[in-house]
């Protein structure tokens, strides 16, 4: 037996129900992250089909107002809780010890309870729907005074479950921090110095240490609002010496950098899916590694500008404006470096590659948007509009999701060992991209013409780019179908996958489809050289051809 | 790195990386309630609630010597676990675990004497979270300490254990610096 051998153990024939247990393997969990992720997801759909639905016409005749504002509370907190971060926590879960050789995480067990927290905590914010008075319907955000009101006296009312739903998802997302960064500081394969770490790991890195220093604030402020709400402390209330202003510091000094938690996985996303599907080397592999850490840095004294019209100092309007515009700049060197990527590249044009270029397309576009919303007067001129919410649709859905889809279709074929169809693959991105630039473009002129946010019901004058927004929406909600539908029938009969069918460089792709349990086991291979070969023909570990070779041949005779 | 061979059970060198790094998390969420803290009070325009006439600071000043030396026992007590001198350990540990006991006391002791109560307007509001926050972490302190007591009696155990006395004692002096802020904002900053 070489050092590059496998310990060559039958394939595993697991059962189904072990993804209905408490599983410690990495890899078992992050699937489990990501279906519950996408459970949550088509609920949350669900409500955004409703708002589009009454915001089709102008008067408010679908829905009470006051379910509405419940509905719209819940799809923020839905997606952004309950999606976006437990789908992004499974593909920290998969991809960061395939990609950097560890048989695991470092803590295989808080692994699994932080998991476990999640259809815990969900439960209890669906749940808040049956509660007399219905969910919370203070807005995503929940700032008090509203937050604070109780007016049926139930010690059970839909805004405490929202606290405290929102309090472990903290804590949930908290361990799962923890032992993210342990994992990658601690268990990297040898040689693989931190310049010699995927892309993904390092946004992975500052998206959780941004986790661990935004959260705690958060989960402080938080407690605040339940003692106000539930115990009749004053920490938020004018009359008894409060300042509902200090919620707002609490709330987005988290809130905000929560964003680059979301979007700097995908920026990792984007730096390995380009160079695979171009045939070329990241251009600027180190810039982009270390503007993840600017990013992190700036994206802590921001938070401020969502608080431009909340009676803020000057001096921090230009502080924050300034110092929110100063985040363009490691942005814009990253997608600087993704375009010097697939510049004069051999282009494959799959739908993982198409969901990139249609992630970064919004992305760029989000961007200028946001420059604007950065400047105060513009900001105070749309603030609370629709310019804000077409704004952050195009982050979150626009990019995020867009680049976790392309995540997903890149790395199925490794972690489930069967191929996705292309065909309903690009449907889906067809849908997929139509839809959101239909639904989330015609806010921005409704923004400027003044539409607010948070309506059920608006002047007739706005109904045209309304119409054009629910018909967006409406095929956002289709373009789900061909993606469950290839996901659920690649799964159950899709043709099985090589160990490798992308061509891609990664210590991921030198492991079986679908990995062995403990991953390389021992035989974790030496790291030699930068990821992103491609075309170099420099080999990415020690013994590389015997470790292909072998998988190859074990492929052929299954 | 080489690779544990048993993935069931938990990697214990990177306990401690792990202990750090979630010590430094939770660091913000007292830096949180700190500012909130200062803002609240640098804002207010009457900070004591009618008839308080503000915080008595003798006895706490008893309390943070206690706590202060704590730190200064257990050190001594890790210093003996390090040299092989379990009983040393053992006595040096107790000794830390009764003066945090101790502080608990003077903390419960002083809550029942004061004129306010949680719901006393902000200044009722910060200094009860604050010091209630402040005290779960003296008796969680408490609690791993008496954890690692009886761990160091089951010869199995000990090995392992070592980290976990590390941690917790990294947990006390982290405890014992949280204190001392808390004690400069609320007794020795006491005009508004």
């Amino acid at each position: 037996m070489t050092s590059a051998t496998f310990p060559s153990s039958p394939p595993e024939n697991h059962s189904w129900n072990r993804y209905f247990g408490f599983n410690t393997d990495a890899k078992v969990i992050g699937i489990q992250y990501i279906v519950t992720a996408f459970f949550f997801f088509l609920i949350g759909g669900l409500l955004a089909m409703i708002i589009r639905g009454e915001l089709i016409t102008p008067p408010a005749d679908l829905v009470d107002r006051t379910v509405y504002n419940g509905i719209y509370t819940m799809h923020g907190t839905i997606m952004l809780f309950l999606f976006i971060f437990p789908v992004l926590n499974g593909l920290n879960n998969l991809l960061i010890p395939t990609m950097i050789g560890a048989p695991d995480m470092a803590f295989p067990r808080l692994n699994a309870v932080a998991f476990w927290l999640v259809p815990i905590f969900g439960a209890l914010l669906i749940g808040s729907f049956f509660v007399p008075g219905g969910p919370a319907y203070s807005g995503w955000w929940s700032y008090p005074p509203v937050s604070t009101q109780n007016p049926l006296g139930h010690f059970i009312n839909g805004q405490g479950l929202w606290i405290t739903a929102v309090a472990l998802s903290g804590v949930s997302s908290i361990m799962g921090a923890v032992n993210f960064v342990t994992t990658i500081l601690r268990m990297r394969a040898p040689g693989m110095g931190f310049f010699r770490m995927p892309v993904f790991c390092w946004t992975a890195l500052a998206a959780q240490s941004l986790q661990l220093i935004g959260l705690p604030a958060l989960t402080g402020g938080a407690v605040m609002l339940l003692t106000d709400l539930s115990f009749g402390t004053s920490f938020y209330q004018p009359e008894g010496g409060g300042d509902p202003v200090l919620y707002q510091h609490f709330f987005w000094f988290y809130s905000h950098p929560a964003v680059y938690v979301i979007i700097l996985p995908v920026f990792g996303i984007f730096s390995e899916l380009f160079p695979v599907y171009s045939r070329k080397p990241l251009f600027g592999y180190v810039y982009v590694c270390l503007a993840s850490f600017i990013i992190v840095a700036l994206g802590l004294v921001v938070w401020v500008h969502h608080m431009f019209p909340s009676g803020v100092a000057q001096w921090m309007r230009n502080f924050f404006m300034f110092s929110t515009m100063l985040i363009a700049v490691p942005t814009g060197v990253k997608v600087f470096a993704w375009l010097g990527t697939i510049w004069r590249g051999k282009l494959r044009l799959t739908t993982p590659m198409l969901f990139c270029l249609g992630g970064l397309f919004n992305f760029v576009f989000a961007g200028i948007t946001g420059i604007m919303l950065a400047t105060v007067p513009v900001d105070i001129h749309v603030s609370n509009t629709y310019f804000v919410v077409g704004h952050f649709h195009y982050v979150i859905y626009g990019a995020a999701v867009m680049g976790i889809f392309a995540a997903i279709y890149h790395w199925f074929p490794k972690f489930i060992g069967r191929m996705p169809y292309e065909g309903l693959g690009k449907v889906h991105f067809l849908l997929t991209f139509i839809g959101a630039n239909l639904n989330f473009l015609p806010m921005h002129p409704l923004g400027l013409m003044g539409m607010p946010r948070r309506v059920s019901s608006y002047d007739p004058e706005f109904a045209f780019w309304n119409v054009l927004a629910s018909l967006g929406a409406f095929l956002l909600g289709v373009s789900i179908i061909p993606f469950l539908l290839n996901m659920v029938s690649a799964w159950v009969r899709g043709p099985k996958a090589p160990h490798n069918p992308w061509n891609a460089i990664g210590l991921e792709w030198l492991l079986p489809s679908p990995p062995p349990e403990d991953n390389f086991g021992e035989h974790v291979p030496t790291v030699i050289s930068r990821p992103y070969g491609y075309g170099t023909g420099e080999p990415l570990v020690e013994h590389q051809a015997e470790i292909e070779n072998q998988l190859t041949l074990q492929e052929a005779s299954a | 790195m080489t690779a544990t061979p048993h993935l069931s059970t938990e990697h214990p060198k990177h306990n401690l990386t792990g202990f750090i790094i979630f010590l430094c998390s939770e660091s913000v969420i007292f830096l949180a309630f700190f500012s909130g803290f200062a803002l609240l009070k640098t804002a207010a325009l009457n900070w004591l609630p009618p008839g308080v006439e503000g915080l008595e600071w003798r006895t706490p000043l008893l309390n943070t010597v206690v706590l202060i030396s704590s730190s200064g026992t257990i050190w001594l007590a890790e210093r003996c676990m390090s040299k092989g001198n379990l009983m040393g350990f053992r006595a040096f540990w107790l000794l830390t675990m009764a003066l945090g006991a101790y502080f608990l006391y003077g903390q419960a002791v002083e809550w029942s004497g004061l004129q306010f109560g949680f719901t006393s307007g902000v200044f009722g509001g910060t200094f009860y979270l604050l010091t209630g926050f402040h005290g779960l972490h003296v008796a969680t302190g408490v609690f791993l300490m008496g954890l690692m007591l009886v761990k160091s009696f089951i010869p199995q155990n000990y090995a392992g254990g070592e980290q976990g006395v590390q941690a917790t004692s990294l947990f006390w002096h982290f405890v014992d610096v949280i204190w001392i802020i808390l004690f400069v904002l609320l007794y020795v900053w006491q005009r508004s």
